[in-house]
């Protein structure tokens, strides 16, 4: 079962650039190892991850299996309007884990 | 030969005259791993070397687990901003790492991950530009091995 | 001499360990002049992960451990939350006695086994396989609730037989390399043995997450490495032997904080 983490303001200014944090619990098995008994583990990996801010993507990854073990990627959002963003990830079987959060945005100061 | 690439040229080319070292270059200097992801994904852009800061330990503990970050100088407009961060593990048993897609939407060209390293390597980065140029850097990294009692079990 | 054949084949400067036979320390006092968490022992790099309590990738199972503790199993008892309340007030301190002697259980139980007991006995369910994510997370949630709460363990009365176990346990060779736990964790603290730096062995930080495991793991997971290490046959996971060694564990961490959940390499 996956369970991610986000850390992301849920309030910010207009114009605001905001920190936004992501870990998700996966193994990124990448396909080159093996057992101890010597059978070689299946690859299985997150192929992909999107953030999108009101429908929109604003910041896509593209993972191979060089990616660790529970994948932590750290990037940034400029904060536009009120709104949420998703967080999306893709395993290499098209499998999806969403998670949501509601953002508040302030005008600018 | 095919040697990796000195980040201390790199370093020295993205301070001064970046623009003076072009992708011929850098191509001969990379490796052949390299050469093929380069070949494949910008098969005509020039590479030059610049722009691309890189923040890796020179000495890994552990090479299931390491800490990456790079920023690349950009105003992120929207009509001057890094479009893709592209990461490049030479030494690995596949070369791709990860690529990330931005836009001005993302207000900072700054990414950070944790990525597996294998061997003692430099590590490539390339990024993409709105305007279409593509810049570059790299970090060396050594890589501990672990104890062989671990290895054991 | 020892350390080569151990290392055979795997490191170019052997580190050489003083095999004197080694004496058993007495009971109650400190067998370290100073104590030392397995942090220290860490680069920088994995401290500041360990450190950053959003990117820890041990606080995954601490998060799934937060919703095991609210949901109630299908046989109508209640969940851990309906007995226990809030783990942040209930649940303080608690991971930092254990293991510690169970009345019902007339045994001496790590909080491992302390939980399962509380799933067969309290919510009638079955227990957790050691090692499985859920028992790990469990784990890894009461034991977070003590997070930087100083380790202190009760060795006497009912306790005392499994605490002279552990100690005796501790410092006992074997293994083809014939080395007993202070031969790397009391005597060459500090020494590389190749890629690890040996640390004093203290168990404070578990579960810990290891960047080698890609996994957080129990201090039973973290012991069989130990035992296979000297090639020695190790015990199964919840073992009596490692229950007594880790009570005599804890009880020479005392005074550390709790780690859980830490990061090793
Ligand atoms: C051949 C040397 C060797 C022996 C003997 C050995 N260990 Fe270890 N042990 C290691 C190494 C290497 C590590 C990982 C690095 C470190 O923390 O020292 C380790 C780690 C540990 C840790 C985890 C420390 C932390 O902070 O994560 C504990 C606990 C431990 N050992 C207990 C024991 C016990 C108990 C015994 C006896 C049954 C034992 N070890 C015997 C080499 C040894
Ligand atoms: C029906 C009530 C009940 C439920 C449900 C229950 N427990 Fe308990 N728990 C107890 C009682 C009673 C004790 C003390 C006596 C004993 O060990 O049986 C206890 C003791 C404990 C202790 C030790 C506390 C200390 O101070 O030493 C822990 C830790 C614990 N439980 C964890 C859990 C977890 C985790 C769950 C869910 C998987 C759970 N319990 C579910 C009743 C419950």
């Amino acid at each position: 079962m996956l369970k991610a983490r986000i850390s992301v303001p849920a309030r910010a200014r207009q114009g605001e650039i905001m920190a936004v944090k992501t870990l998700i619990s996966h193994p990124m098995e990448t396909g080159f190892r093996r057992n101890s008994l010597g059978q070689a583990i299946p690859r299985d990996i997150l192929t992909r991850f999107e953030c999108r801010y009101n429908e929109k993507p604003v910041f896509t990854a593209t993972l191979h299996p060089a990616v660790a073990a529970n994948p932590f990627i750290a990037f940034h959002v400029r904060a536009q309007d009120s709104g949420k963003l998703e967080f999306i990830w893709t395993d290499q079987d098209d499998q999806v884990t969403r998670v949501t959060r509601e953002l508040t945005v302030d005008p600018a100061a | 030969m095919i040697r990796t690439i000195n980040r201390r040229n790199w370093l020295a080319g993205a301070g001064t005259l970046a623009t003076l070292t072009v992708q011929p270059r850098l191509l001969a200097a990379v490796s052949e791993p390299v050469q093929s992801v380069l070949k494949r994904d910008f098969p005509t852009a020039e590479i030059q070397p610049g722009r691309v800061n890189i923040e890796l330990p020179a000495l890994a503990e552990n090479g299931n687990s390491v800490r990456m970050k790079i920023s690349v100088d950009s105003p992120m407009t929207p009509t001057d901003y890094v479009s893709f961060i592209q990461i490049i593990a030479q030494a690995n048993p596949l070369p791709d790492v990860a690529r990330f897609d931005l836009s001005h939407a993302n207000g900072l060209a700054e990414v950070e991950t944790r990525i597996r390293v294998s061997a003692e390597q430099d590590i490539v980065v390339v990024a993409g530009l709105s305007d279409g140029s593509l810049w570059s850097g790299s970090a060396h990294i050594v890589v501990t091995v672990a104890a062989c009692l671990d290895a054991l079990y | 001499m020892i350390f080569c054949a151990l290392l055979a084949g795997c490191d170019k400067n052997p580190t050489v360990i003083d095999d004197s036979p080694s004496a058993p320390a007495p009971v109650a006092t400190a067998p370290l002049p100073e104590m030392l968490s397995g942090y220290h022992f860490q680069s920088a790099d994995t401290q500041a992960l360990q450190d950053d309590q959003f990117a820890n990738p041990g606080m995954l199972w601490v998060d799934r451990g937060e919703e095991l503790w609210t949901t109630a199993p299908q046989t109508g008892k209640p969940a851990c939350a309906g007995c226990h309340n809030d783990a942040a007030t209930d649940m303080a301190g608690v991971a930092a006695h254990f293991p510690k002697y169970n009345k019902s259980l007339d045994t001496v139980v790590n909080l491992e086994g302390q939980i399962n007991h509380c799933r067969v006995e309290h919510q009638q369910s079955s227990p957790l396989v050691y090692e499985s994510d859920d028992l790990l997370a469990l784990s890894a949630y009461v034991g977070y609730q003590s997070n930087g709460l100083p380790i202190e363990v009760a060795i006497d009365g009912p306790a005392a037989p499994a605490f002279a176990a552990g100690q005796a346990y501790f410092y006992t060779r074997r293994g083809q390399l014939n080395l007993a736990c202070n031969h790397c964790h009391e005597d060459n603290v500090g020494r590389m043995l190749r890629g690890d730096k040996l640390s004093q062995g203290q168990a404070g930080g578990y579960p810990a997450y290891r960047l080698e495991w890609q996994s957080i793991g129990s201090l039973h997971r973290r012991l069989r490495f130990c035992n296979v290490g000297v090639r020695a046959e190790p015990f199964a996971f919840g073992a009596t032997q490692y229950i007594e060694l880790e009570l005599y564990l804890k009880w020479r961490a005392q005074g550390l904080p709790v780690e859980t959940p830490a990061v090793r390499r």
